[in-house]
C-alpha cells in the first residue's frame, strides 16, 4: 500500500507539472504581446517596455517559466489581473468557495437520490418503484440544466418566494454591513442551484448504481453467500454494494474534478459569483493571469480527486493495492 | 428416511423466448452418509436441480414445482428465513469455480468466520478460532497467516479448499458439490476429490457429486443419477451402471471415458448437441444423437422403468432387453478392446 501511494504521488505531482506546462505555453508564449494586452488601448511603445520588464518577458522562456512555477508553489501567487490590479489569488479566495459550495452540496444532493434509487431500481427489477425510478431518470437526463434551473427559479424562487432568486451567502456569519452569511442564508441561496446540478447527475447516477448493482448480484460470491445462508440484506450490505461502487466511485472522483473548475451555467442563471463566471469574464477581456489562474486550480483538482479516487480504489478492491 | 428426497421436481426459467425447462420431473433420494454421482452434460439440468434444493434459483425468474424434502422437511419454495438453521448450517454446498465463488474485496478469514457467526450466536474470536480449524482440516498451509489474505492471493486449488472449508465450517449432514474439480488443473482435481472423500469419511455426510466426470463418480459415489435434457434418463448403484449401463446416452458417456489400461485409438464421442431445453424434441430427448433411434423414440417420451432383475436400478429407453443386452455386450467389448464402438 505505501508503495501504491508513493508511486501515485509522484505520479499526481507529473501531472501537475505537465498540466502548468501546457497551461504556461498556451497563455504566455502563444499570445503575440501579453505586455500590450495588459495595458489595454492608450499604450504608448515605452509603457510597453516598461510592462514588458515589469512581467519579466524579456527574460527567456525557460526563466519564465520557473519563476511563474515558483510564484504559484512557494507564494500561492498567480500574478495580478491585467484589468484592475487585483492579485489573482484573491479573486481565487472569493470564488473557490462559491464553486465549492454548489458542487459539494449538488453532489451531495445528487448521491442522496441516486444511491437508494439505484438500489431499489437493481434489487427489484421492473417493479413499480423501478419503473418510476426510469421515468425520473429519462426526465432528469432529457431535461438540459439551464432550463431546469430557470424554470426552478421562476416556479420556487419568484411565484412561491420560498427562497432568494439569486445571489451567495457565505458560510461564515458575517457582521459587515451589505454582506449576509451563516448556515441558514447560504443554504437558503443554494438549494436551487443544488436541485438543478443535481437533477441530471441523479438521473445519469441512478442509472449506473442499477446497472452496476444488478451485475454484481448476478457474481459467483453472491450466490455462495447466499449459499452460506446470509439473509438478502446481509448480502448487499457485506457483498453486493461494495464491489458495485468501485465504477461509481471512479466517475464521481472525475466528475467532482470538472466541476470545480466551474459549473458555469448554474453560476450564471442563479447569478453565483463562482469560478465559472469569473473565468468567462476573463475570457472576455482577455485578463491572463486570471484566466491561467482559474485553470490551474481546475487542473490542481482534477489531479487532487483522481488522486483521492486511486487511493479509494486501492482501499475499496485489494487487487488493486498489489498489482 | 432418506436425509433428502426430492419428488417430480420442476425448474422452468421464464425467458423472453419462452419458458426453458431447465428440470423436468426429477425424482431421487439420498440416504445420510452416501454419496450420489450426478452426471451429465453442460445443459443437462443437472446444476439447476440442485440450486432449486438449495433455494437459489430466483423465483422472480423461475417456476418451481414438486416437493423437496430435507430430513421429512418440505424446503422447496422456502425464503431465505425459512431455510434458516439449514442452508448453509446443515447443508453445504461449493461451486464450479473456484475463482470467482469467493468475494474478491473480504479477507479469506473474515468470509470464514461469517459463515460461523450467520448460524451460530459466537463471539467472532470464537469463529475465527473455527475458521483456523477448518482451513488446517483442508489442509491449506499455514492457515493462520493466510486468514488476512484475499482470494486472489491464493491458487486455484487453494480457493477451492477455502471453498469446502466454508462449506463445512457449520458441519453439514449434506454436502452438494458442483462441479468442484471441473475448473483445476488434472492433478490439482486428483487432491480436491481426495479431499472430499476424506473429509465424508470424517464427518459422516452426505455428499452430492455434480460432474461430467464419470471417473469422478466411480472412485467416490454409492448411486449415480444420469441427467439429460432435464430429466433423469439412468438411475443406479454405481457398480451396476458401469456394468450394465442400460440406455445408449449412458453407452455413449461410457465409450467416451479415456483409459489408460487399454490402447485407445480414438475416443468414442456423442455426435450432436445437447437439445434445446427451451423447444426439446419430441419423444425421447436424445433421439437425434440416437445410434439406435426408431419411430417410436421420435414420439413417445420412454417411461422411468426398471432394469431386469434390479429395483433400484432406472432407465428411459424404448429398446427392448434383448436389444439393451445385444448391443452393450458387443459395446463392452469394443471398449475393453479400446475400439471405437461407434
Amino acid at each position: 500500500m505505501a508503495a501504491f501511494l508513493v508511486r501515485r504521488t509522484f505520479w499526481a505531482l507529473f501531472l501537475f507539472v505537465a498540466a502548468s506546462m501546457v497551461t504556461y505555453i498556451l497563455f504566455f508564449i502563444i499570445p503575440s504581446d501579453p505586455a500590450a494586452l495588459s495595458c489595454g488601448h492608450a499604450c504608448t511603445p515605452p509603457i510597453v517596455n516598461h510592462i514588458r520588464m515589469e512581467l519579466g518577458l524579456d527574460l527567456p522562456v525557460y526563466q519564465q517559466y520557473w519563476d511563474f512555477v515558483w510564484n504559484i508553489v512557494r507564494h500561492g501567487n498567480f500574478g495580478r489581473s491585467f484589468v484592475n490590479g487585483t492579485p489573482v489569488r484573491t479573486f481565487l479566495q472569493h470564488e473557490i468557495p462559491v464553486t465549492a459550495s454548489i458542487v459539494f452540496g449538488g453532489v451531495i444532493v445528487y448521491l442522496a437520490i441516486a444511491i437508494p434509487t439505484g438500489i431499489i431500481s437493481a434489487l427489484r427489477p421492473r417493479s413499480i418503484m423501478d419503473r418510476l425510478g426510469m421515468v425520473f431518470v429519462l426526465i432528469g437526463i432529457s431535461a438540459p440544466s439551464v432550463w431546469v434551473g430557470i424554470m426552478l427559479l421562476y416556479l420556487v424562487g419568484f411565484r412561491l418566494g420560498w427562497t432568494p432568486i439569486n445571489g451567495y451567502c457565505s458560510l461564515q456569519s458575517s457582521h459587515q454591513l451589505g454582506t449576509c452569511g451563516g448556515f441558514w442564508p447560504w443554504m437558503s441561496h443554494l438549494i436551487l442551484p443544488w436541485i438543478t446540478l443535481a437533477v441530471g447527475s441523479a438521473a445519469l447516477y441512478t442509472r449506473l448504481i442499477r446497472a452496476n448493482v444488478m451485475e454484481t448480484m448476478s457474481e459467483d460470491y453472491v450466490r455462495t453467500a447466499r449459499a452460506k445462508g446470509a439473509s438478502p440484506q446481509r448480502v448487499l450490505v457485506q457483498h453486493v454494494l461494495r464491489n458495485s461502487m468501485l465504477q461509481v466511485v471512479t466517475i464521481l472522483g472525475m466528475d467532482l474534478g470538472l466541476l470545480l473548475g466551474g459549473v458555469v451555467f448554474i453560476e450564471i442563471v442563479f447569478s453565483l459569483p463562482g469560478l465559472g463566471q469569473q473565468i468567462l469574464l476573463a475570457y472576455g477581456r482577455f485578463d491572463l493571469p486570471v484566466i491561467v489562474g482559474i485553470t490551474m486550480f481546475a487542473c490542481l483538482a482534477v489531479i487532487v480527486f483522481n488522486f483521492l479516487v486511486d487511493v479509494l480504489y486501492a482501499w475499496l478492491d485489494p487487487r488493486i493495492r498489489l498489482s | 428416511m432418506a436425509l433428502l428426497e426430492v419428488q417430480d421436481l420442476h425448474t422452468r426459467f421464464r425467458t423472453e423466448d419462452g419458458m426453458v425447462k431447465a428440470v423436468s420431473g426429477v425424482s431421487f433420494e439420498l440416504d445420510r452418509g452416501e454419496t450420489l454421482g450426478v452426471v451429465g452434460e453442460s445443459g443437462s439440468g443437472k446444476s439447476v436441480t440442485f440450486l432449486t434444493v438449495m433455494g437459489l434459483v430466483d423465483p422472480r425468474q423461475a417456476e418451481m414445482a414438486g416437493s423437496v424434502r430435507f430430513d421429512d422437511k418440505e424446503i422447496l419454495g422456502l425464503t431465505t428465513h425459512g431455510l434458516k438453521g439449514i442452508r448453509g448450517k446443515r447443508i453445504g454446498m461449493i461451486f464450479q469455480d473456484p475463482m470467482t465463488s469467493l468475494n474478491p474485496v473480504k479477507r479469506i478469514g473474515w468470509q470464514l468466520e461469517e459463515a460461523v457467526l450467520i448460524h451460530n450466536d459466537v463471539p467472532r474470536k470464537e469463529a475465527r478460532r473455527r475458521a483456523l480449524e477448518v482451513l488446517e482440516e483442508v489442509e491449506i498451509p499455514k492457515a493462520d497467516t493466510r486468514m488476512d489474505d484475499y482470494a486472489h492471493q491464493f491458487s486455484g486449488g487453494m480457493r477451492q479448499r477455502v471453498m469446502i472449508a466454508m462449506a463445512l465450517i457449520n458441519q453439514p449432514e449434506l454436502l452438494i458439490a458442483d462441479e468442484p474439480t471441473t475448473a483445476l488443473d488434472v492433478t490439482t482435481q486428483a487432491q480436491i476429490l481426495r479431499l472430499i472423500g476424506k473429509l465424508q469419511k470424517d464427518h459422516g455426510m452426505a455428499v452430492v457429486m455434480i460432474t461430467h466426470d464419470l471417473g469422478v463418480v466411480a472412485e467416490l459415489a454409492n448411486d449415480v443419477i444420469v441427467m439429460y435434457g432435464g430429466r433423469i434418463v439412468e438411475d443406479a448403484k454405481v457398480d451396476d451402471l458401469f456394468e450394465k449401463p442400460e440406455m445408449p446416452y449412458t453407452w455413449g458417456l461410457l465409450g467416451s471415458l479415456p483409459r489408460v489400461d487399454v490402447d485407445v485409438e480414438r475416443l468414442e464421442q456423442i455426435p450432436g448437441q445437447p437439445p434445446s431445453l427451451l423447444r426439446p424434441p419430441p419423444g425421447c430427448a436424445f433421439n437425434p444423437r440416437c445410434a439406435y433411434v426408431f419411430d417410436r423414440c421420435r414420439t413417445e417420451l420412454p417411461e422411468l422403468r426398471a432394469a431386469e432383475g434390479k429395483d433400484d436400478h432406472h432407465f428411459r429407453c424404448h429398446l427392448d432387453g434383448a436389444d439393451r443386452a445385444r448391443i452393450w455386450t458387443q459395446k463392452a467389448a469394443a471398449i475393453a478392446r479400446g475400439e471405437s464402438a461407434a
